[in-house]
């Protein structure tokens, strides 16, 4: 109950409402709620996520670390953002996740594939420090092959140096 | 003035047939390519000759021939409306004075013939100013659907002869496709011939797939795929079409792959918890063993063209950096020194030289250097220029130019060794991930 608290707490502070009336959806499943599009919101009425969704994970969790130019060691920024990533898989064990690492586009192909797997890698270890089961955890890397930012500028470039780890139902392997 | 023609004897599988091998005679007429030249060698081709059904097909083939020629940057083409006269015939003598007024100091004649859906393209060579000719003239034939190949073959004996060089544009490259928007490319494989024509797809974009790399026989084709949702080496068999999956070690990667000059092998990079080492594979077997062993990133080996040494991309300094190693694994010694970071290394044909990617100063190059590190050169310079591939006789570098920002993307461009003579390749889209093929048969 004292970990549903704070996880309201947190949507609070990012401006999400949770539907509490969703509570008796099946777990895991996104609110599919007729009127989240916005164009026929009740008047007062938000609408939210599960927190036992996926895309509770990617928005109120955080799903993204990102990291400093070739590097793969982790910011205390980083570890704020997993050690609640690994709250939550620790509380949602019926999740799996596959932890994409990714590179800028300063960098060969390959070696880019190589340090994006560094990342997915430093992620992963630091999750299951953290408590999170081995199993559940799988890694890609995809270089500079996906970029999150479009531009060329360290700006863009800082985004797209980073790892993403997406949750999915499933118990993994 | 009348030479014999060596008479083709068509093979019934090959779709071409060449007369005879390529004999790069000394004659006094000789471009040297590694002089950076900067004028380039006027020659001529006086009008072909139709020896019967040649239509269309004449005048592509002499188009083709020039265009060959002109793309290397040595030589410079004296156009039609300055020439004084052609000869009456394929066979007839050559008037040299009148191709000497106009300083073609080449002149190449020729003739196409079309008969049973086969056309058969003639050439000789002459240096003009010595008032003979330079080799034997030759014949070869394809089918008319490859005319290119014909006309290739006959600008590859000029090239040769002129040169000194081993020819090259008879060949193929293996490349990636790309389109869709920066953050969600879509990326298929192809191959085409050389100078952008013939295009046929391997693959379709449904999933991405990265930087291709042929077999020494051009018959086989090695790539990564995310089909399966995590990077795994293909091998393809080009002509087929069939694909099989390589490794498949799970919760592993394997990407970076090249065959051995003698094709037996593959060399890769596999990634395991983390971190990526050189592995070597059996083509037949699929066994696999570790070539370096190291906590820092080991990967793009390129066999040298022996067989006998591995040059890689590693970076155990800090920075990445070439090394080169025995093809057995083992300790490795370190031949890029320069500022910046270095990848992508690939071993010349001729073994003579490295070409590499150079990151410095915010900027990439193509360079070359010699395989012990010596004489490094960078031959271009962009936002971002990337993986280099050599042309069969290792005198053209291929390679990717990406521009920045939101709507970048990379185009082909070639290079010879000089870097003077930058262009790009006439494939008409965003592509990436070259590999040069073998010369063909």
């Amino acid at each position: 109950m004292g970990m549903a608290m704070k996880q309201m707490m947190k949507l609070a502070a990012l401006g999400v409402v949770v539907a509490l009336g969703a509570c008796s959806k099946p777990q895991g499943a996104m609110v599919n709620d007729p009127y989240a599009s916005g164009q026929g919101a009740y008047d007062g009425v938000g609408v939210g996520t599960l927190p036992g969704s996926a895309e509770y994970f990617r928005t109120a969790v955080g799903d993204t670390v990102n990291f400093q130019l070739d590097q793969s060691t982790l910011s205390s920024e980083a570890r704020g953002i997993l050690a609640r990533q690994a709250q939550w898989m620790n509380a949602n064990p019926n999740f799996s996740a596959v932890i994409e690492g990714h590179a800028d586009e300063q960098g060969t192909r390959e070696y880019n594939l190589a340090l994006g797997a560094r990342r997915a890698s430093s992620v992963q270890e630091y999750l299951i420090s953290q408590g999170v089961g081995a199993g559940r955890l799988r890694t890609v890397s995809y270089g500079k092959e996906r970029p999150l930012a479009v531009c060329s500028t360290e700006e863009c470039f800082t985004r797209n140096r980073r790892g993403v780890t997406v949750v999915a139902p499933g118990v993994g392997s | 003035m009348l030479r014999k023609l060596l008479v083709t004897s068509v093979l019934s599988l090959a779709a071409l047939g060449v007369a005879a091998p390529a004999i790069a005679q000394d004659g006094p007429l000789r471009i040297e390519i590694t002089d950076g030249v900067i004028e380039p060698m006027p020659f001529a081709i006086a009008a072909f000759h139709d020896e019967g059904g040649a239509g269309e097909l004449l005048g592509q083939v002499q188009r083709l021939i020039a265009a060959d020629l002109t793309g290397t940057g040595l030589f410079r083409e004296i156009p039609a409306s300055a020439h004084i006269s052609r000869p009456a015939g394929f066979d007839a003598p050559v008037a040299y004075e009148d191709w000497k007024a106009v300083n073609a100091q080449a002149l190449v004649t020729g003739a196409v013939r079309v008969e049973g859906g086969k056309v058969i393209v003639k050439f000789r060579l002459f240096d003009v100013f010595a008032g003979q000719p330079l080799g034997d003239g030759m014949q070869f034939d394809a089918s008319t659907g490859n005319w290119r190949r014909a006309a290739h073959k006959a600008a590859d004996q000029v090239y040769s002869r002129l040169t000194g060089e081993s020819p090259y544009f008879d060949s193929r490259v293996a490349f990636v496709a790309e389109s869709g928007p920066k953050d969600a490319r879509r990326k298929r494989i192809g191959v085409m011939d050389y100078d952008g024509a013939n295009i046929r797809w391997l693959t379709d974009d449904s999933s991405l797939v990265l930087a291709p790399r042929f077999s020494p026989d051009g018959n086989r084709l090695l790539y990564t795929s995310f089909a399966s949702g995590f990077p795994r080496i293909m091998m393809m068999d080009v002509n087929s079409m069939q694909t099989r999956t390589l490794s498949e070690q799970q919760g592993t990667m394997s990407f970076s792959p090249r065959f051995s000059p003698d094709g037996r092998w593959i060399v890769y990079s596999l990634e395991q918890s983390g971190n990526t080492d050189i592995y070597q594979m059996d083509a037949q077997t699929g066994a696999q063993r570790a070539l370096t062993n190291s906590p820092s990133i080991e990967t793009s080996p390129s066999y040298s063209p022996d067989g006998s040494q591995i040059v890689f991309e590693s970076d155990r300094s800090g920075t990445p950096q070439l090394y080169v190693m025995s093809a057995g694994g083992g300790e490795a010694r370190r031949i890029s020194f320069g500022e910046g970071r270095y990848g992508t290394p690939v071993w010349s044909p001729r073994g003579d030289m490295i070409a590499f990617t150079r990151q410095v100063g915010g900027r990439f190059h193509i360079g070359v250097m010699r395989t012990d590190g010596s004489e490094e050169k960078m031959l271009t310079e962009s936002f971002l220029d990337e993986g280099p591939t050599w042309a069969p006789n290792g005198r053209v570098i291929m390679f990717m130019r990406t521009t920045p920002g939101d709507d970048g993307q990379s185009r082909l461009h070639s290079v010879d060794i000089t870097g003077r003579n930058m262009r790009p390749v006439d494939f008409n889209g965003a592509a990436s991930d070259p590999d040069w093929g073998p010369l063909l048969p």
